[in-house]
C-alpha cells in the first residue's frame, strides 16, 4: 500500500527517495503512528516531505490516496468515531445557540440524529444540507451556516480540527514558491550569482600561507596577506518604467534595490516600452540627459550580464518597425537595438513582472521571447531562480 | 518508551505535529530539521526538549563564516607556533593544541545529550554536505592525531533553518522535517497562558486582538512573531496598562502602547503610524 503512495508522491514531483520511505515504514515499525490517521499524516509528512513548500502538494496526493481509510479506522472504533462525541460535554455552546439546540429537541435529541446521520453517511462530504462535513449548511460538521450547528470535534485539543481531517485543510496553499517577493527574497535569488575574486589591495592575514611559508622558514613568523574576497560579477541592468509599469512599480523597487546592495558592479538603465537608441539613469531629466546604447555596449564589457526587466506589453509595432516608438521617432526598430545588446552581452535575460500564464495572449510578450530566444523568466522568486542560472 | 516522549513542556506548547517528527526524530535517532518563521520558538524547541527529556544540552551557533571543521575540532597552530617559538614542553604533543568543538563534546557526553545545530543555512551552502557523514555515522577522525571519535550515545539533534538557503537534498533525506507555521488564536491564547498565567483574561483578548491587527497590516517588512508578542505583553504587564487602552475603538489612543516592542522596522513604526492616522480620520 505505501509502495503506491511513494510512487504517487513521486509522480506529484515531491523528491522523496528510497531513504525516506524506508525511515518512514522503520517509524511505523517502532510504533510511532500509533493508530491514528492524523498521527499516521503527521509523520509521513516529517519523513517524505522537507519542504514547507511542497505541503500543499503532499496534502493533495494524500488525501488522494487515502480516501476512504480514515472510515476503515472509525469501524476498528465503533460505528462512531469515539472522539467526536467524547468531547462534546466541552462544546462551547452559548446561551442563545443553547436556545436554539433545544428548538431542535435538545441536544440529546440531536445527537441522536447525529448518530443516525453518521451511520448512513458512507463517504466524505462538503456543501449541501444534511450529510456530515465541511462548508455545507447541515447542523453537523465544521465551517456551515447551520445556527443550530453542532461544530464536531474538539476545539482544544492542539488546534486540530477534526471536523475537517487535517490534510484537508491544506493550509500551506500560500506557501507555494512563485507567490509575493521580498527584498530579501530577491537578494537571495540574486545572491546564487556570486561569483568570488580576490581583487583589490591585501590587506587580509593568508593564514594557511602564513603557516607554510613559517615553517618553510625554519620556524620564523613570514606573515602573508592577501586582498578580500569580492563578489566579481558585473550586472547592466535595465528597467522598463512608466505606462503599463506603473501596476508593478512595487516588485521592480524590490528588485531594484536588491540588486544595488548585493552587486558591486551595477550598471542601471531605464527605458519605455522598449530598448531603442538610447536609455537614461535619471527618470527626472529623461529628454535631457540620454545615453546611446552604442556607448553604453562600448563602455561596459561583454563580461557584463544583461538583465533586462520590463512586462513587454505594448503593441507589436513599437518593436518591429521604424518610428514604432510611442515617445519619439526612431530611426531603426527596438528588435535591432535589442539584437545589438544582445550580441554585445551574451549572457542575458529578461525579467517580466506579467504573471505567466498571460504572456501567451500577449503578442508583443511573444515577439519579444523570440528575441530573446525563450530567454524570458516571470519576476518571482522561481523565476529569477531560473533566470540566474541561465546566466551563469 | 513512555519516559522519552516529548509532548511540550509547562512554558512550550507543542503541536500535534511538531510532537509527531521530533519523537520520530528521537526514537530513530536521526536529526530533526526545523524550520518557520523567526520568533516562533525554533532554538526555544531544543533547550526545551532538553529540560523535557531531562538531557544535557549542547549548542552550536551557526555564523556566515562557521566552517563545518569548527563543529568538529580545530587545531590551533598559531598557539603551537608561539609555544615552540617560546622553547615550551607542550609543543612536541599535538594533541595539546586541538580545541574540541561543540559536535565532539555532544559525542563524548555520559548521558545522551539534546544537540542543538543553530540556522544552519547561516553557513556557506556546501556546510550542510560537509556533515553527512558525521550526523550519519556519528563520528569522524581528527587528521592531525589520526583519532576516530565516535559517539557514545547518539545525540538528539535539533537543526534550525530560516530558510535563506536551500539545503542539499543528501542532507535532507537524513532528516526528520517541521515546519513551525505561525500558530493560530487557540494555540496563541495557550502560549501566552503559559507565560502570563495570571494575566487578567480580558487584557489578554485585547492584546491578542490587536497583535493579529497588526499582523494583518499589509505591506509590514517584519511581521511581529510569538516572541515580540510576548515582550510586549510583559511590558504592558510592568506598565499595569488597563484592557480598556488596547481597545482600537478608542479614538484618542488608537495606536496600541508600546508597539515599539511589536515593530523593529522604522519604516513599518512609519507605515504603521499613517494608517492608523488615516483610520482617525475617516471615523471623524
Amino acid at each position: 500500500m505505501l509502495i503506491r503512495f511513494f510512487y504517487m508522491l513521486r509522480e506529484a514531483g515531491l523528491k522523496s527517495s528510497v531513504t525516506e520511505l524506508l525511515t518512514l515504514l522503520e517509524a511505523m515499525k517502532q510504533g510511532l503512528a500509533g493508530t491514528s490517521v492524523d498521527q499516521f499524516y503527521y509523520l509521513a509528512r516529517a519523513c517524505m516531505v522537507k519542504d514547507e513548500t511542497q505541503f500543499d502538494r503532499f496534502d493533495q496526493v494524500f488525501a488522494a490516496h487515502f480516501k476512504g481509510i480514515e472510515q476503515a479506522f472509525s469501524a476498528l472504533d465503533g460505528e462512531i468515531p469515539q472522539d467526536w462525541l467524547a468531547h462534546l460535554d466541552q462544546l462551547d455552546l452559548s446561551e442563545e445557540e443553547r436556545a436554539k439546540i433545544e428548538a431542535l429537541g435538545g441536544l440529546d435529541e440531536l445527537m441522536k440524529a447525529l448518530q443516525e446521520r453518521l451511520r448512513e453517511q458512507d463517504e466524505r462530504h462538503e456543501g449541501g444540507d444534511k450529510w456530515i462535513g465541511t462548508g455545507g449548511t447541515s447542523p453537523f460538521g465544521v465551517g456551515g451556516f447551520n445556527p443550530e450547528g453542532v461544530r464536531i470535534g474538539p476545539q482544544n485539543s492542539g488546534g486540530n480540527r477534526r471536523g475537517v481531517k487535517v490534510w484537508d485543510q491544506r493550509e500551506y496553499r500560500n506557501l507555494d514558491d512563485s507567490v509575493e517577493l521580498g527584498t530579501r527574497n530577491i537578494k537571495l535569488a540574486l545572491r546564487k550569482l556570486r561569483r568570488f575574486a580576490r581583487e583589490g589591495a591585501a590587506d587580509q592575514l593568508d593564514l594557511p600561507d602564513t603557516i607554510s611559508s613559517t615553517a618553510r622558514n625554519a620556524g620564523f613568523l613570514d606573515l602573508k596577506m592577501v586582498p578580500e574576497r569580492h563578489n566579481a560579477i558585473k550586472v547592466l541592468l535595465c528597467l522598463d518604467v512608466g505606462g503599463s509599469m506603473d501596476d508593478h512599480v512595487r516588485v521592480c523597487e524590490e528588485m531594484f534595490s536588491a540588486a544595488s546592495s548585493e552587486f558591486k558592479h551595477l550598471e542601471y538603465f531605464y527605458f519605455h516600452n522598449f530598448i531603442y537608441e538610447t536609455m537614461w539613469k535619471d527618470n527626472r531629466r529623461r529628454h535631457a540627459e540620454r545615453i546611446p546604447v552604442t556607448e553604453i555596449i562600448n563602455k561596459y564589457g561583454p563580461d557584463y550580464k544583461l538583465v533586462i526587466v520590463g512586462d513587454a506589453t505594448m503593441s507589436p509595432y513599437e518593436i518591429m518597425y521604424a518610428g514604432g516608438s510611442v515617445e519619439h521617432w526612431n530611426e531603426e526598430p527596438g528588435a535591432v537595438w535589442l539584437g545589438r545588446l544582445l550580441r554585445a552581452y551574451p549572457k542575458a535575460i529578461w525579467l517580466n513582472p506579467e504573471p505567466e500564464q498571460r504572456w501567451p495572449y500577449t503578442p508583443s510578450v511573444k515577439v519579444a521571447r523570440e528575441l530573446m530566444e525563450e530567454r524570458m523568466f516571470p519576476l518571482t522568486v522561481s523565476g529569477l531562480d531560473k533566470g540566474i542560472r541561465r546566466l551563469q | 518508551m513512555s519516559d522519552t516522549r516529548f509532548t511540550g513542556t509547562d512554558k512550550y506548547i507543542a503541536t500535534d505535529d511538531l510532537m509527531m517528527a521530533v519523537n520520530a526524530g528521537v526514537t530513530l535517532q536521526r536529526p530533526i530539521l526545523v524550520k518557520g518563521e523567526p520568533g516562533t520558538g525554533k532554538t526555544m524547541l531544543a533547550e526545551e526538549v532538553a529540560q523535557a527529556l531531562g538531557k544535557p544540552l549542547f549548542e552550536w551557533h551557526i555564523k556566515s563564516t562557521t566552517k563545518a571543521q569548527q563543529g568538529l575540532y580545530e587545531y590551533d597552530a598559531v598557539a603551537r607556533l608561539r609555544d615552540s617559538q617560546l622553547g615550551d614542553d607542550k609543543v612536541h604533543d599535538i594533541a595539546n593544541y586541538i580545541v574540541k568543538g561543540s559536535l565532539w563534546e555532544a559525542f563524548e557526553a555520559d548521558t545522551q545529550p539534546v544537540l542543538l545545530i543553530d540556522e544552519i543555512d547561516k553557513a556557506d551552502i556546501e556546510f550542510p554536505n560537509d556533515l553527512l557523514r558525521e550526523l550519519d555515522r556519528m563520528e569522524f577522525t581528527v587528521y592531525e592525531t589520526r583519532k576516530t571519535v565516535r559517539a557514545t550515545h547518539r545525540p538528539i539533534i535539533i537543526i534550525t533553518s530560516n530558510n535563506e538557503k536551500e539545503l542539499p537534498d543528501a542532507f535532507l533525506r537524513r532528516c526528520f522535517f517541521h515546519y513551525i507555521k505561525f500558530p493560530d488564536e487557540q494555540t496563541m491564547t495557550r502560549i501566552v497562558d503559559v507565560h502570563f498565567p495570571d494575566l487578567k483574561k480580558d487584557l489578554l483578548r485585547e492584546a491578542l486582538a490587536s497583535f493579529y491587527k497588526v499582523r494583518e497590516m499589509p505591506g509590514l517588512k517584519k511581521k511581529p512573531s510569538t516572541s515580540e508578542l510576548l515582550d510586549w505583553i510583559k511590558l504592558l504587564l510592568a506598565e499595569d496598562i488597563p484592557a480598556e487602552a488596547l481597545r482600537a475603538d478608542d479614538n484618542r489612543k488608537a495606536i496600541p502602547p508600546l508597539y515599539g516592542a511589536l515593530l523593529k522596522n522604522e519604516q513599518d513604526v512609519h507605515l504603521f503610524e499613517q494608517l492608523v492616522f488615516l483610520n482617525r480620520g475617516n471615523r471623524q
